[in-house]
């Protein structure tokens, strides 16, 4: 691979990914795997590994250290929280949200797959699939992430045998109906010894689908972004009090949605008031045009009413706006969630109060199906609410828009985040 | 698909001016901590981006230890008032005369972590509810896992196990009276993108990334600089070699790499070829394995 790095840095793309699995599925292996076969991994750090596993009694390098976290972590012998690791190839920079794989810890999966665009679910070939598979699955595809990628590892424990494999994947057709990924795809892999990770496996002849560092590096990263429905939350008022931009004023904000050009009507809601697009303004200039996830600022035709919180949208691609919302609610804290319980909701930029009218039903995240179960949503649980909001919402169904479907819930007294939600309508 | 396709430089740049916008934003006080790193004049030309043409709506805090590079201050000094901005300076000196904390002896004195102290005291005293930091979560273990959003309890001090989920665009700023929250907008950068990005904007530099000839010797394998208040071993011999800075601190901890470099091209190209990571050069992470969470937990930037 040759690479200029002072020239093709401009060229590249960035994905974010999250890994999940079962402990000892080979989660941290196939990590530390693809850190060290991109060579990411520095002759400090591999030092710092080298002594641990030694003072462990452990003559190889132990791949699984390099992504092992805060010391107390490490002394208990398990990941418990969402931690972020980078590496690039020429051709993207990664982002890896690393998350466990315990019962206890939904939250951080949730957590770590609100921002990716990719999930990888890690099967140990020995065992197929597990409650844990099908959970991990579940959770990646509530909460949108577009492509999910299996892989089969361990393969080299059962002789790399194709039989085993194809099983897996037809158990795994199984599920799929349930499932609302835009792609999935299956890879056999040894993170142990590196076969189809990085390089191609001598050893899987049969397999003819790409490495999973290919898969990463041609995935289609603007899935998952809406370029259709026009959103801009604004976040902040520029205004500089300054005499050679005495009346300049603009509105601060991140592209949430669609396609927005000078020259356009805009709508601003929930006010309703009308304008026009006058300039996109960014550091020392203006765009001619702004789309997801660019941060920008706007310059408005008419002076009138705006502020944090406001949504500017298009005529012909409204959100919706009520004061009564379903969300697909995670709990995350050990104080559980109560109907009739009062919270501060948070969406885009907008902060409301809210009440929690209706518990539904709580979803088993083992099955995806409803449960029974009504009285109140505890920790790592997952349940449809109503919520009722003090001021309107301006939102789109997370289905739609993953930056303005979803809300947090945080407590009055703590200020905790408690809650998590997407909105279904 | 469509052409809508936006590079990674620009994401990570997008994403960092909109947290730091949410921070002017949710926050009453907040303040920039300015190292005169490459991580804070990175962030200094983030937040003129982010509110462009206004000026930035807070002052920068310099926590100063008393044992600067030159160069440092005099940079800082022009930065501030090419951009108007408002400097503060926490002194590490005072916090010793006043006998908030005592000057650790021998070779290896640093007063990189009586810092904290002097932080977390020029936060109370200006009562500031926000600190926008560098901090990038590639440096080391224990900052992959803090939240970009980061809290701290009235005692300043971090607490790994209890943080709040932090989840899509949505960050929870709220807090108690007394509380405070650090801010980390290029969590999310490398080194790596760090310099393309000082490449693609053409951010000027202090003089101490680039290579100069400087008084150095060598200590467990890191070249330190010499100065007046670098106390050496026997046998530490100081030498002038063409040097250049992987991180710019206090003095007394930040190792130097032997380098030819002379331009951000020559250094990302260096980058690209080196296979110790910039923190391997700082000689306050050889302490210990777990060195930097145990100073995060008390409230190190
Ligand atoms: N034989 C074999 N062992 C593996 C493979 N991947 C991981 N392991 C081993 O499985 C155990 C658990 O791996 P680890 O990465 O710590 O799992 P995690 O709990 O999912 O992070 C370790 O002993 C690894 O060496 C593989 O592909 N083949």
């Amino acid at each position: 691979m040759t690479h200029n790095p002072t020239q093709g840095y401009l060229d590249m793309e960035l994905l974010r990914f999250t890994t999940a699995g079962s402990v000892d599925d080979g989660k941290s292996t196939l990590i530390g795997r693809l850190l060290y076969d991109s060579k990411a991994i520095f002759e400090d750090q591999m030092e710092a590994v080298r002594n641990y596993s030694l003072r462990k009694g452990n003559q190889d390098l132990d791949l699984s250290l390099f992504t092992d976290g805060l010391r107390s972590e490490r002394e208990q012998g398990i990941t418990i929280d969402v931690a972020y690791r980078y590496f690039a190839t020429p051709r993207r920079k990664f982002i890896i949200a690393d998350t466990p794989g315990h019962i206890q810890y939904t939250r951080n999966m949730v957590t770590g797959a609100s921002t990716a665009n990719a999930a990888i679910v890690l099967i140990d070939a020995r065992n197929g699939i597990t409650e844990q598979t099908r959970r991990h699955c579940f959770i990646a595809s509530l909460l949108r992430i577009p492509y999910l990628i299996v892989c089969v590892n361990k393969m080299d424990l059962v002789g790399f045998d194709q039989k085993v494999y194809d099983e897996i994947l037809a158990d795994f057709n199984l599920l799929r109906s349930k499932l609302s990924f835009n792609d999935i795809t299956f890879v056999p892999i040894s993170a142990l010894q590196g076969d189809n990770v990085v390089e191609k496996s001598g050893m899987m002849s049969w397999y003819q689908g790409s490495t999973l560092l290919d898969i990463l590096e041609t995935l289609d990263i603007q899935t998952g972004l809406n370029y259709t429905d026009a959103r801009f939350p604004v976040q902040y008022v520029i205004r500089p009090h300054d005499d050679s931009y005495h009346d300049y004023r603009s509105y601060a904000g991140r592209v949430e949605g669609g396609v927005f050009k000078p020259g356009d009507k805009v709508v601003v809601l929930p006010s309703g008031l009308t304008s026009t697009i006058e300039s996109i303004d960014v550091f020392q200039g203006s765009l001619p045009e702004a789309f997801p996830p660019q941060s920008v600022s706007f310059r408005l035709a008419d002076d009138i009413d705006i502020s944090r919180g406001d949504v500017i949208s298009k005529v012909d691609s409204l959100p919706q706006i009520s004061q009564e919302i379903d969300v697909m609610m995670c709990w995350m804290n050990l104080r559980p969630m109560k109907a009739g319980g009062t919270y501060v909701l948070r969406q885009t930029t907008r902060e409301v109060k809210c009440i929690v009218k209706e518990l539904y039903h709580k979803i088993d995240i083992n099955t995806l199906e409803p449960g029974t179960d009504t009285n109140n949503l505890a920790a790592n649980e997952i349940g449809l609410v109503n919520l009722k909001v003090a001021k309107p919402l301006v939102y789109d169904a997370y289905s739609r828009n993953r930056q303005t479907g979803s809300v947090i819930l945080v407590d009055e007294g703590t200020n905790e985040t408690v809650g998590v939600g997407m909105i279904i309508g | 698909m469509n052409t809508y396709r936006i590079k990674h430089l620009r994401e990570l740049e997008a994403e960092a001016i909109y947290i730091i916008r949410e921070v002017a934003a949710q926050f009453e006080r907040p303040v920039l901590l300015f190292s005169g790193g490459k991580d804070s004049i990175v962030l200094v030309h983030l937040s003129l981006k982010a509110f462009w043409p206004a000026r930035i709506p807070y002052p920068l805090l310099h926590i100063d230890t008393g044992h600067n590079f030159a160069e440092t201050l005099a940079y800082r000094d022009r930065l501030v008032e090419r951009i108007g901005a408002t400097l503060l300076v926490g002194s590490v000196q005072e916090t010793i005369d006043q006998g908030r904390v005592v000057e650790e002896r021998g070779v290896n004195a640093s007063r990189n972590v009586l810092q904290t102290t002097t932080l977390l005291d020029t936060i109370a005293r200006y009562r500031f509810d926000a600190a926008i930091g560098g901090a990038r979560r590639d440096e080391e273990k224990a900052r992959a896992k803090e939240r970009i959003f980061s809290h701290r309890d009235e005692f300043g001090q971090w607490d790994p196990k209890n943080q709040r989920p932090e989840l899509w665009n949505i960050f929870n700023g709220r807090k108690l009276m007394g509380e405070h929250f650090r801010v980390f907008p290029i969590s999310n950068w490398t080194e790596m993108d760090v310099w393309q990005y000082i490449l693609l904007e053409q951010i000027e530099m202090p003089s101490l990334y680039f290579t100069h000839r400087r008084k150095v010797f060598q200590r467990d394998g890191v070249w330190l600089a010499d100065a007046p208040f670098m106390m050496k071993r026997q046998g530490e011999e100081v030498v002038e070699m063409d040097v250049r800075c992987r991180t710019i601190g206090d003095v007394t901890c930040t190792g130097v790499t032997l380098s030819m470099a002379d331009s951000v091209e020559d250094i990302v190209n260096e980058i690209a070829a080196t296979r110790v990571t910039e923190r391997g050069g700082r000689y306050d992470d050889r302490r210990s394995d777990a060195a930097m969470e145990d100073r995060k937990r008390e409230g190190y930037f």
